[in-house]
């Protein structure tokens, strides 16, 4: 029989544990935005050897499972003496990783903006600095904005990886409490609920925020 | 690094490449498959089912691959699905890339050009027939490339595979660093591993979409 009672009296510990769910996503989005960021302009960056290291860097967070990197900076760290709690290594981790991601939409965005308009802004005079902020981020904020929402729903899915290097978040927690009142099915349902809610809510917000961003 | 323990543990590491690739192909395989029969019942249904599996999607995008993997094999056996962890792994595979690959084809149909099955309908062809001859053939071709790259997403999703037991590569590395306490080596050839792998992969990837786009090109202007 699906119990359930089980689900009731278990919410209040999985809300709890919910919470680092949606701090080690949410800190791994801006780790990702700042680090992506910087990728973003040393891709497109004139000089060969910079863009060089970016694509690699690229690839190599993109080609491998993020559980191994996880298990890799789990192990790696405290091999060269880095003690950090695991907390932090999770959260860059998965910054790290999702920084190759939002790279990759960002560049596409900027490479969405039209040249001319760039090109025109530089005919009007207008300091490099000047497009950059004016013309060329602001649109590109824009047309990226769908893509990192997604890029963000994808981080709360995936943050669920990191019980398995101890952290307790949303999946640790409901591993703990199916394991002590045997109800898998139930925790785990439930479970899904709460990301889901997340991550419907995020995807509302999003296109919330790409309606105000219409002009 | 200690080359003697990736020999010594040789055969063990290698059942763990073979149901790594097992469980890939066949849960990409299952995956399109189940996509296709969403995509098209999606298109050709009736309202209703339509809003169920609407749902269905929404609910699997929107929700871990591990959670999933917890609810199908330690939820199971509470309601009678009793899986031995490659099965499980290998159905949770498919549950989980089903909707992207069904997102995959409903874009596909969607951008079949309307012209064309109107074209078919002025030549008397019946609506299988239409079907058969206009709609699929377009379809395949214009999906290979997200396919394709959904496929390769879906290589790096068997890594998790190993939480649930099933003994893939990462399961078999994490075993062997567990015996040798060479975790260090061992997750970072894993590593390396993967990423020359998914690189290949992908380069393959491009091969096939170069194929079907010159086929495509050929095919339009002739």
């Amino acid at each position: 029989m699906f119990s359930w009672s089980t689900i009731v009296e278990n919410l209040p510990y999985l809300l709890q544990a919910t919470r680092f769910t949606l701090l080690v996503s949410g800190l791994g989005m801006g780790l990702g935005l700042v680090m992506g960021m910087v990728l973003c302009v040393a891709r497109l960056s004139p000089i060969r050897w910079i863009s060089r290291i970016a694509a690699l860097y690229v690839s190599f967070f993109r080609g491998v499972p993020l559980l191994v990197q996880l298990l890799l900076a789990y192990y790696f760290l405290p091999s060269i003496g880095i003690d950090i709690p695991p907390l932090w290594a999770a959260v860059c981790s998965i910054g790290l990783c999702a920084a190759a991601y939002i790279a990759e939409i960002l560049r596409g965005a900027l490479i969405a903006v039209p040249h001319g308009q760039a090109e025109a802004a530089a005919a009007l005079g207008m300091h490099p600095f000047t497009i950059w902020k004016r013309i060329l981020i602001p649109q590109a904020l824009k047309i990226s904005m769908p893509s990192l929402v997604n890029e963000l729903i994808m981080l709360v899915k995936v943050s669920s990886l990191v019980s398995a290097v101890g952290i307790v978040e949303l999946t640790r927690m409901s591993q703990s409490i199916s394991a002590a009142t045997f109800r898998p099915l139930e925790i785990y349902i439930a479970a899904a609920a709460i990301y889901l809610v997340i991550n419907l809510a995020l995807a509302g917000l999003g296109q919330a925020l790409e309606k105000r961003l219409d002009y | 690094m200690d080359i003697d323990l990736f020999v010594q543990y040789g055969p063990m590491l290698l059942r763990g490449l073979l149901n790594t690739v097992l469980c890939w192909i066949v849960g990409a395989a299952g995956g399109i498959a189940l996509g296709f029969v969403i995509a098209v019942a999606m298109y050709y249904g009736p309202r209703p089912l339509r809003y169920v599996l609407r749902g269905y999607i929404e609910v699997i995008r929107g929700t871990p691959f591990l959670i999933q993997l917890f609810i199908l094999y330690y939820g199971g056996p509470n309601i009678g699905l009793r899986l031995d962890p490659v099965p499980a792994g290998i159905l949770g595979l498919i549950i989980y890339g089903s909707p992207y690959y069904a997102e995959i084809f409903r874009a596909g149909l969607q951008a079949v050009p309307r012209g064309m099955i109107e074209a078919g309908r002025a030549m008397a062809m019946s609506e299988g027939k239409i079907l058969r001859r206009i709609t699929l053939p377009i379809l395949m071709v214009s999906s290979v490339p997200p396919l394709t790259n959904f496929s390769i997403i879906l290589t790096k999703e068997t890594a998790i595979l190993s939480i649930v037991t099933v003994p893939e590569l990462l399961y078999q590395v994490q075993t062997m660093s567990a015996e040798t306490f060479a975790y260090m080596e061992a997750m970072f050839a894993l590593a390396l591993f993967y990423w020359g792998f998914v690189e290949v992969i992908s380069w393959a990837g491009r091969k096939l979409e170069h194929k079907t786009n010159a086929f495509l090109s050929k095919e339009l202007s002739a």
